[in-house]
């Protein structure tokens, strides 16, 4: 169970929340000009990454507002929270050895 | 690691004890002390014809179609843990074929006339049971879609029969058929030859069976590169050291992305928690399997008696095989819904494991960008009903370099092409 900071009205139960997957995967501009294969890149590919990951949340049973969070998908900690728009920093390597492990 | 030890007393292609009642009286004489190891543990050599990353029940099929089928027997499963404590350990076991689209009903049907055969095939008793899975619908429109399922299972030769109100009860007198609940059933459709098997058998009966043809099945040897010369896979890099493979096949489920991604390749998948759990074991009360997709739970009941509960995924994607409370908490609402004599059963122990789920909800089997890297992956949350047709496919695939026409449509190429096999609710539900 997830204890998630909404940016506006603070922390709450996960059930109160929609993910919403992967943050910061912009539509090609011009879909018209992008072949199939960059269109496909966008639409399903997912880099579904073991270790940090930047993800959309919706606060659908609250203030119904979009935020995004960075978490991880190892341990499911919450390492930082940040409204649309936003693009802090890369944090912490998602992918160093120190995050890893824990699986059979 | 050069190095081929085998296990005391057995060696090679040398052949094991036959499983019969025979051979069960002869080790009761020594108090079942004396059994031979069912797969013999192989350290890794230097190079295979074949290698298979991932000793799940996939995995392990694989190699056994390759060396039955194919007369492939230089084959190794590199699998980073013991085999078969991936999804293939951790499912709820629901064996059926209704699924919609053509494409599909191939695939599954394919698995589900191998597992008619398996026990016997491979020697094992993979207890498979077809009690019959029963998919309920709650309202109109389900009625609507599982009659025309029903029909388009029929045109495809596949066993299904829809079944009223009256005769959901007559089959599984346990359910909650009262119309003033929450989600009343009004029908639902029954796959007779759909059931359940055992999932520990299933790997243990194809490792042992690969074994006993030659393949390597070597455990605690993870994959941690995989090395490519020009647009060529030429082998992977291991805990164990660096093993040259002529081809390549990459079965790792869950995680998929992380080892496609040694190849630089993206998929289409993500990993989401699954959980399942059992009761503590009763009498026998329900005899066939139960799934819905209004309520969203299916059951079944193992021998030993405990009620095997499955439900769906968390929205968030992990690779911690657990999830969150709230999604079991639904879980048990759903399982009392259909069954209120259930309500003061009590829960024996739960766990989850890592589905890859695919944009369309079916499996990717075929190849990569990468020549003679293939995959076999996406599965999600009912890939165990497809083990030996997966396995079967994978097979063929692996030793032609070619997709057999049943795996064919499922394509990593048709995220590009478009042309999805959309088996979201068209399929009955998740498993
Ligand atoms: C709770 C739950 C319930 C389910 N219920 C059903 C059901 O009722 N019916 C149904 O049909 N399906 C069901 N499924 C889905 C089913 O379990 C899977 O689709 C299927 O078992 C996948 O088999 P596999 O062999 O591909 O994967 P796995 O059994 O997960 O095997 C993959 C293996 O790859 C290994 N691996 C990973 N990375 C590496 C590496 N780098 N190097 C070496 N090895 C590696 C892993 O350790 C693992 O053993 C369920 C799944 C879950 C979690
Ligand atoms: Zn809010």
């Amino acid at each position: 169970m997830l204890l998630i900071t909404c940016p506006w009205c603070g922390p709450r139960d996960e059930i109160e929340f929609t993910c919403g997957g992967e943050a910061h995967r912009a539509r090609p501009q011009d879909p018209a000009a992008t072949d199939d294969a960059a269109f496909a890149d966008f639409l399903f590919m997912r880099t579904n990454p073991k270790g940090l990951q930047r993800e959309r949340w919706c606060h659908s049973q609250g203030c119904r507002r979009w935020f995004n969070l960075e978490r991880s998908t190892i341990t499911h900690e919450i390492t930082r929270i940040y409204k649309m728009g936003e693009q802090p920093e890369a944090s912490a390597d998602a992918t160093s050895p120190a995050r890893q492990g824990g699986q059979p | 690691m050069a190095c081929f030890s085998a296990m005391a007393g057995f060696e090679g292609k040398r052949s094991m004890t036959r499983y019969s009642a025979l051979s069960l009286l002869k080790n009761a004489f020594s108090h079942h002390e004396a059994w031979a190891p069912a797969w013999r543990k192989a350290e890794p050599r230097d190079s295979y014809d074949v290698v298979i990353i991932g000793g799940g029940g996939h995995g392990l099929a694989t190699a056994y179609y390759l060396a039955k089928v194919h007369g492939i027997t230089n084959v190794a499963v590199l699998e980073r843990g013991p085999i078969g404590l991936g999804n293939t350990g951790r499912n709820t076991t629901i064996v059926r074929s209704n699924y919609l689209w053509d494409e599909s009903a191939a695939l599954y049907e394919k698995a589900l006339s191998l597992w008619e055969g398996l026990s016997q095939d491979l020697n094992y008793n993979t207890m498979f049971s077809q009690r019959g899975v029963l998919n309920l619908a709650h309202n109109h429109g389900d009625v609507l879609e599982a009659q025309r399922r029903v029909h388009a299972l029929r045109l495809n030769g596949i066993d299904s029969e829809y079944l009223s109100r009256d005769e959901v009860k007559a089959f599984c007198p346990i359910i909650d058929i009262r119309p003033d609940v929450r989600y009343p059933v009004w029908g639902g459709t029954l796959q007779r030859r759909g059931g359940s098997a055992r999932h520990d058998a299933v790997a243990w009966g194809f490792a042992r069976a690969a074994s006993e043809r030659g393949v390597d099945i070597c455990e605690r040897c993870e994959v941690q590169g995989i090395r490519r010369e020009g647009g060529k896979v030429v082998g992977v890099e291991t805990s164990k050291g660096y093993i040259k493979a002529g081809k390549v096949g990459i079965v790792t489920a869950g995680h998929s992305g992380v080892v496609a991604a040694m190849a630089d390749i993206r998929l289409p998948v993500e990993s989401h928690p699954l959980q399942a759990l059992v009761s503590e074991p009763v009498k026998p009360i329900i005899d066939c399997v139960v799934m819905s997709n209004a309520v969203h739970v299916y059951v079944s009941q193992s021998d030993k008696g405990e009620l095997v509960i499955g439900a769906g995924v968390d929205a968030y994607t992990s690779y911690a095989q657990r999830g969150s409370f709230h999604v079991i908490e639904h879980q048990m609402g759903a399982l009392l819904e259909l069954f209120p004599i259930f309500s003061r059963m009590r829960m024996l122990r739960q766990w989850g494991g890592i589905v890859d789920v695919t944009p369309d909800a079916s499996p990717i089997i075929g190849k990569t960008p990468v020549d003679n890297l293939f995959i076999n992956c996406g599965w999600g949350t009912g890939g165990f009903k497809a083990t030996p047709g997966s396995g079967w496919v994978f097979a063929h695939t692996l030793a032609t370099g070619q997709p057999h026409a049943i795996n064919a449509p499922f394509a990593l190429s048709r995220f590009e092409t478009g042309k999805l096999i959309d088996e979201h609710g068209a399929a009955a539900v998740a498993h």
